[in-house]
């Protein structure tokens, strides 16, 4: 209950699938030790805190912020440029986090003081325009960033897959830096999602409640609304920014598309959305169901897609192809945005949708 | 009870002429930096061509939002499709577009652009009823519910069309320039120009001059005040909806044309466009939206020619340096 902050999923089946999808990530590199389920394992990791940071933005505040995947990226990039420009050793990483976070950290507060002070809809626009001209910039400074290519770097020793610490003889499963990083990643990621568990529990979380309820009121009882959300905007940047380290490590590379694209802001907001806004599990439901779908659903479609094909159906391979898969994501992404507002998460706690 | 007599005419609103100024202060600015007078002259019709055809995009998304209080972030989804029913007519025509005689050519282009009108216009319906109509009055459905039909709608144009780029050339008597003295002036842009011109026009004459207009106007001031006096609101709602999409879509074949491709990424790309000069110009306002255009159009063209680097973020930079001086756009139309 205290890891918790007294704010427990509050239905069974819930609890059920929470604990379920935790011991699967955890026991992922023993049980299923193949590069394709641990990249899949990480990405659920990852991006259930990095959805959980937005939806400290989206579920608790009401803000629509597009600029996520750029402190994400700022994250990504300061490890990759960091760990490229001082070589593989710890005290790179440990520069790329202590320039990353803060420049994350600056880069929230001067949005957050200069737009949150209006509407939603303007702060909507603002971002998304800030985060455009963001990935332009990320692609077009090749000197420092490496461009379209991105940056591939080298890993300190200790994390190298070829590192081995404990052979697969003494524990029936082999204990190499992959792995390790792999636990890293998990770990952070774990601390990070009970974290902002805390930070929406405590009474700051609640005057953020009372904002996206009704603003005006909120102002009237006393509280400096733009404060607050300036705030809670700084956090959800400063764990984006950890995500996209955590991301850059276990990828070994950053680059505009796997750190800045508008894409993976569309993926975050397929997965709060779906998972449940304002819930901070409906993230980790969410990051699981979304990520499973696209590894694993896809390769589904494309056997439709070629049996549509081969009985000579028109428009249907194409509407099936694998890489249109986004498009039945939107189509259900429109549908839960309208009849399921409070997501996965909202369901099975039986909450009236509002 | 004393008769006031009403002497004279009603004091005008006042006129707010600094914003208006700025893109002739921006371009004047410019001739002694540019330095050759030719370059100047070519860079201005660049940058006013550009600038009307982002006009025409956005145009139909900043009325919406002032009428409606409805921000489309899909706006740009009737953009691209636009463009790709443009190229419906105009590719299986090439033969006629290619022809080297104006009447010929124009008569390829006057359907493509009327067809991708209707399409976009009629899509605007569907989208309006389906997407829009359940979320009124409710900003974070709005941005969820219109950013999901712009996924869905990109990924219909790649499921239906392919992905790859679809090059679009000029017609013929479009193609070249003309050239008075050492100036030479891109026939399509000075196209472009009119067009841009003819809808602003339109539009504004619209607005200002016929009852629609008129309710359209107190709409935007007083959606329940109009209301109450017996109006149909809804539907008013739904024709500048519509024609909104429409002008989209005109857009959308104007770019197409300019830029020579078609791509379905280009309703995302060409939205954070359109976005900021919506904001520049001040959210609902139809000549703030002018001269926003006009404004990043002469930035980008300028900016381009000088410091091709800065070209980059320079509507961003724009944008910031409107918003501290005027922080809700150069003409603030609705209190919201």
């Amino acid at each position: 209950m205290m890891m918790l902050s007294g704010d427990p999923p509050r239905s069974r089946l819930l609890s059920a699938l929470l604990v379920l999808i935790v011991l699967a990530l955890l026991l992922t590199p023993i049980l299923f030790p193949g590069a394709k389920a641990m990249n899949v394992a990480t990405k659920i990791c990852i991006f259930a805190a990095l959805v959980a940071s937005y939806d400290l933005l989206l579920g608790y505040t009401g803000t629509v912020s597009f600029a996520h995947t750029m402190f994400y990226g700022i994250g990504s990039y300061a490890i990759a440029i960091a760990l490229y420009a001082m070589g593989p050793s710890w005290a790179a990483v440990a520069s790329g986090v202590a320039i990353g976070l803060p420049l994350a950290m600056l880069l929230a507060l001067a949005i957050g003081l200069f737009s949150l002070r209006v509407e939603a809809i303007f702060f909507a626009m603002i971002t998304l325009a800030v985060a455009s001209a963001f990935l332009v910039l990320a692609s077009q400074l090749s000197w420092l960033t490496g461009g379209e290519d991105g940056r591939s770097f080298q890993l300190p020793e200790l994390l190298h897959p070829g590192t081995v610490l404990i052979a697969k003889s003494a524990l029936g499963f082999e204990l190499n830096g992959r792995v390790l990083t792999y636990y890293l990643v998990f770990t952070a990621s774990a601390a990070m999602i009970l974290g902002l568990l805390r930070v929406v529990n405590s009474p700051f979380g609640r005057v953020l409640l009372a904002i996206r309820e009704n603003r005006f009121r909120a102002e009237a009882l006393g509280f400096r609304t733009v404060f607050h959300l300036t705030y809670a905007n700084c956090i959800a940047a400063l764990v984006a920014a950890c995500a996209g380290m955590l991301n850059a490590l276990w990828l070994r590379y950053a680059g505009p598309d796997t750190s800045l694209s508008f894409s993976i802001m569309v993926d975050i907001l397929l997965m709060v959305v779906i998972g449940g806004m304002g819930t901070i599990y409906g993230a980790i439901i969410g990051a699981a169901i979304f990520t499973l779908a696209q590894n694993y659903l896809q390769a589904l479609m494309g056997a439709a897609s070629t049996a549509a094909a081969d009985a000579g159906l028109p428009l249907l391979p194409g509407l099936l192809h694998p890489d249109r898969w986004l498009l039945w994501l939107g189509l259900l992404f429109i549908a839960s945005v309208y009849f399921f507002p409070t997501g996965v998460v909202g369901r099975l706690r039986g909450t009236a949708p509002k | 009870m004393s008769d006031v007599a009403a002497t004279g005419a009603l004091p005008k609103p006042k006129r707010d002429l600094i914003p208006a100024l700025l893109p002739v202060i921006l371009a004047l600015a410019m001739i002694p930096l540019i330095g050759s007078g030719s370059s100047w002259v070519t860079l201005t019709v660049a940058s006013l061509a550009m600038g009307m055809m982002i006009f025409i995009m956005a145009s139909g998304l900043t009325l919406v939002f002032g009428l409606m209080d409805v921000l489309n972030f899909g706006h740009g989804a009737f953009i691209a499709v636009g463009a790709y029913v443009g190229t419906l007519v105009l590719l299986p025509l090439a033969s006629f577009a290619q022809a080297d005689s104006l009447l010929t050519n124009l008569a390829v282009l006057a359907p493509a652009v009327l067809l991708a009108m209707a399409v976009s216009g009629a899509l605007g319906l569907v989208v309006e009823r389906v997407l829009i109509l359940p979320v009124y009055g409710q900003h974070l459905k709005q941005i969820l519910m219109t950013t999901g039909g712009l996924i869905v709608a990109e990924q219909a144009l790649y499921a239906l069309w392919g992905p790859q780029i679809i090059p679009l050339p000029l017609p013929t008597s479009l193609r070249g320039s003309f050239i008075i003295g050492d100036v030479a002036i891109a026939k399509y842009r000075l196209l472009a120009l009119l067009l841009g011109l003819v809808v602003f026009t339109a539009i504004q004459l619209v607005l200002n001059r016929t009852k629609i207009g008129l309710l359209i106007r107190a709409g935007v001031e007083n959606r329940e005040m109009v209301e109450a006096l017996g109006y149909r609101i809804r539907r008013l709602f739904l024709g500048v909806f519509m024609t909104g999409s429409a002008l989209a879509g005109l857009g959308g074949v104007m770019w197409a044309l300019y830029r020579e491709q078609v791509h379905a990424s280009m309703g995302n790309d060409l939205t954070v466009l359109i976005f900021i000069v919506v904001i520049i110009g001040g959210l609902g306002s139809v000549g703030g939206c002018f001269i926003g255009a006009l404004l990043v159009a002469m930035v980008a063209n300028y900016g381009g020619f000088l410091v091709p680097k800065l070209a980059l973020v320079s509507n961003i930079l724009l944008m910031v340096a409107i918003l501290m001086w005027r922080p809700r756009g150069l003409y603030a139309v609705t209190s919201r």
